[in-house]
């Protein structure tokens, strides 16, 4: 509003569209966005917290497509993480025991050559 | 015994009840900064109008020796009163008895005064504080629950429904107030959840606070739960007192028309916008020199800030603004601000309340968390609202109107009543520099100086057509006015299309995307 902006002292950040850069404030909600990144397809990360009840791969091993790697107990149903690819268990992250968070790394599989 | 004796009688009863959960529990509430449930009553409502319904309600239940246990009007107040000098239906659970703790009879004294505010279509109010459901009297208080949610949807878009959070409301008790219309929030003393604290920790590991799980300003900024945020108890009664000034008391209530004061001379219309379509204003400058008395009462103002709804009037008739705000997030439609302004826009259609639209906007928000969390049905909320809407629509738009944030932002194709907008306007598929990097990219790769071959181009497309002449010669737009021109022409528009009357095809409803 011109010189009767109270405002005018706002400090301002810049967003593209369509190749141009607009002027304007950012919301906090914007600020904390996740960036994108591509998901590993080698890496079982848990989608939900949860208690390992239950370990049958070991490190080392060859698996199939289906093949059962370990238990977690989650909203009180047991859950089964399975290979979803033929591959090699390159690491077990966790132990019979253990609880974890949402987005834990659960098990790395290496493929196979 | 006689007359006088029984008088007596329930004068004593009446106090016992009035007692709520005694006086101990009374100081508990008094200490959280909270008021008691009569109280705040008492603060809403006219002087001396309110009056109460089904104060010797008991509870029924048996088990768990809740037979031995009495709870003073089961822990809620109902009643009617005024507020206004007009009927509202009023109920406000008593935190003081059992923890406001909804059980069978709580539930039925509720639903008791939802049936009179929708049969006698005034406004209901809900004074929520409570515990959440009461365990001891099992799927009792879970029927209460869904006997108050299906009421809540009935009465939806038939008479105003207005929560106020004074305490928790949690688990399945926030379906209520998500289900009205409005929702009141105070600071440290609103909390709103699903699954608490304590669930979060145990069931997830996540250590979390109240305050920050479901606090007041959760759901004023990031959830868009809560409509009106307020430091304190007695300024959200403020707040609803001042909604109940604009809207309408029912959808068959003709609104009432206010005297006209023309918007305050300090703002001035043709001040505001900045003719460089990238340097941001605050949008709510322009509503303010356009309402009467600049007079604007926000919703929503901390939650998708890029758009900005509310209310006005103009001529002394309530008036719904939507309106893109350039100055967060430089205006553009995005999941929230779709989402935001397409239910005020519902609102506004149910209440037969006109809509004045704003626009100036770059396009939809580019990213792939929009995308992924589905800008596009989000989206579609907004262009389904306006095309559904048969509320006298007016638009203005004061800068850009690009790509698809035109076609939504209340076009004419949506069926908008009148399309004005200000000679700087660029009505146009996409800003200058984007639509110059794709339609000369040839000429630009090619030339022996590309960027001055595009700085060149740009120039040449935005002579061509960022303007809203190209626009106004297909009949998109009504009228290219000047600033100063604007309130005598909305004012116009509103008064000429008081007696809009459009049908569609018939149909029970339709299927909006949400």
């Amino acid at each position: 509003m011109g010189k009767q902006d109270p405002d005018q002292k706002l400090r301002y950040n810049s967003i593209y569209i369509d190749d141009t850069k607009y002027k304007t404030q950012l919301t906090t909600k914007y600020k904390n966005r996740k960036i994108w990144e591509k998901p590993n397809d080698n890496l079982l990360t848990a989608y939900i917290p949860g208690l390992v009840n239950r370990i049958s791969g070991k490190e080392g091993q060859k698996v199939k497509k289906g093949d059962r790697i370990l238990t977690f107990e989650a909203m009180k149903m047991n859950n089964r993480v399975h290979a979803h690819k033929n591959a090699r268990i390159k690491r077990i992250f966790v132990k019979v025991g253990d609880s974890f968070p949402r987005g834990t790394v659960l098990v790395e599989l290496e493929p196979l050559d | 015994m006689p007359l006088k004796r029984k008088i007596q009688e329930l004068q004593k009863k009446r106090e016992q009840v009035i007692s709520g959960g005694g006086e101990k529990a009374m100081e508990k509430q008094i200490a959280m900064g909270k008021l008691t449930a009569r109280e705040r009553i008492v603060s809403l409502v006219d002087k001396n109008s309110f009056s109460e319904y089904d104060l010797f309600v008991e509870h029924e239940a048996r088990d768990f020796n809740m037979d031995k246990k009495i709870l003073h009007g089961d822990g809620v107040i109902i009643g009617t009163g005024t507020i206004h000098d007009k009927p509202v239906a009023i109920f406000a659970q008593d935190f003081t008895v059992a923890g406001g703790s909804l059980g069978l009879m709580h539930s039925r004294k509720i639903t008791k005064i939802m049936d009179y505010a929708l049969k006698m279509r005034m406004p209901l109010i809900g004074i929520n504080d409570s515990g959440g459901a009461r365990i001891q009297e099992g799927v009792n208080s879970l029927a209460g629950y869904g006997e108050i949610f299906y009421r809540n949807t009935l009465s939806s878009g038939v008479i105003p429904q207005l929560s106020v959070i004074l305490g928790p409301c949690a688990g399945g008790a926030v379906y209520s107030p998500a289900l009205t219309d409005f929702v009141f929030v105070v600071d440290k003393i609103s909390k709103m959840f699903i699954t608490g604290p304590e669930v979060i920790k145990t069931v997830l590991g996540e250590v979390i606070s109240m305050e920050d799980l479901g606090g007041a300003r959760v759901h004023s900024e990031i959830t868009g739960n809560a409509h009106f945020f307020a430091h304190s108890e007695k300024e959200s009664i403020a707040q609803i007192k001042k909604l109940l000034s604009f809207i309408p008391w029912s959808n068959s209530t003709k609104q009432e028309i206010v005297k006209v004061k023309e918007p305050k001379r300090q703002f001035k219309i043709d001040q505001i916008v900045p003719d460089n379509p990238k340097i941001p204003y605050d949008v709510r400058h322009v509503i303010k020199s356009i309402v009467d008395d600049s007079d604007f009462f926000e919703v929503q103002e901390k939650w998708a800030a890029n758009m900005v709804i509310g209310f006005g009037r103009v001529g002394g008739k309530t008036t719904g603004f939507v309106c893109n705000q350039p100055l967060v997030l430089a205006g553009v439609l995005d999941v929230d601000s779709s989402d935001k302004a397409a239910r005020f826009i519902r609102y506004c259609d149910a209440f037969n309340i006109p809509i004045i639209t704003l626009v100036d906007l770059p396009g939809y928000l580019p990213g792939v968390d929009q995308e992924h969390a589905g800008v596009i049905r989000h989206g579609a909320k907004i262009l389904y609202a306006y095309s559904e809407a048969t509320v006298p629509k007016v638009t203005l738009i004061l800068r850009k109107a690009y790509g698809g944030g035109y076609i939504a932002m209340s076009s004419k194709h949506l069926r908008a009543d009148f399309v004005f907008a200000w000679p700087g306007a660029e009505i146009a598929v996409m800003g200058p520099e984007g639509a110059a990097n794709i339609i000369f990219r040839r000429e630009i790769n090619e030339a022996s100086d590309p960027e001055k071959m595009r700085k060149q181009m740009i120039k040449e497309y935005k002579a061509k057509f960022s303007n809203p002449y190209v626009a106004a010669s297909k009949g998109y737009i009504d009228a290219v006015i000047e600033p100063k021109e604007t309130r005598n022409l909305l004012l116009h528009a509103l008064k000429v299309s008081e007696q809009k009357s459009i049908g569609g095809p018939k149909k029970k409803h339709g299927i909006p995307p949400f």
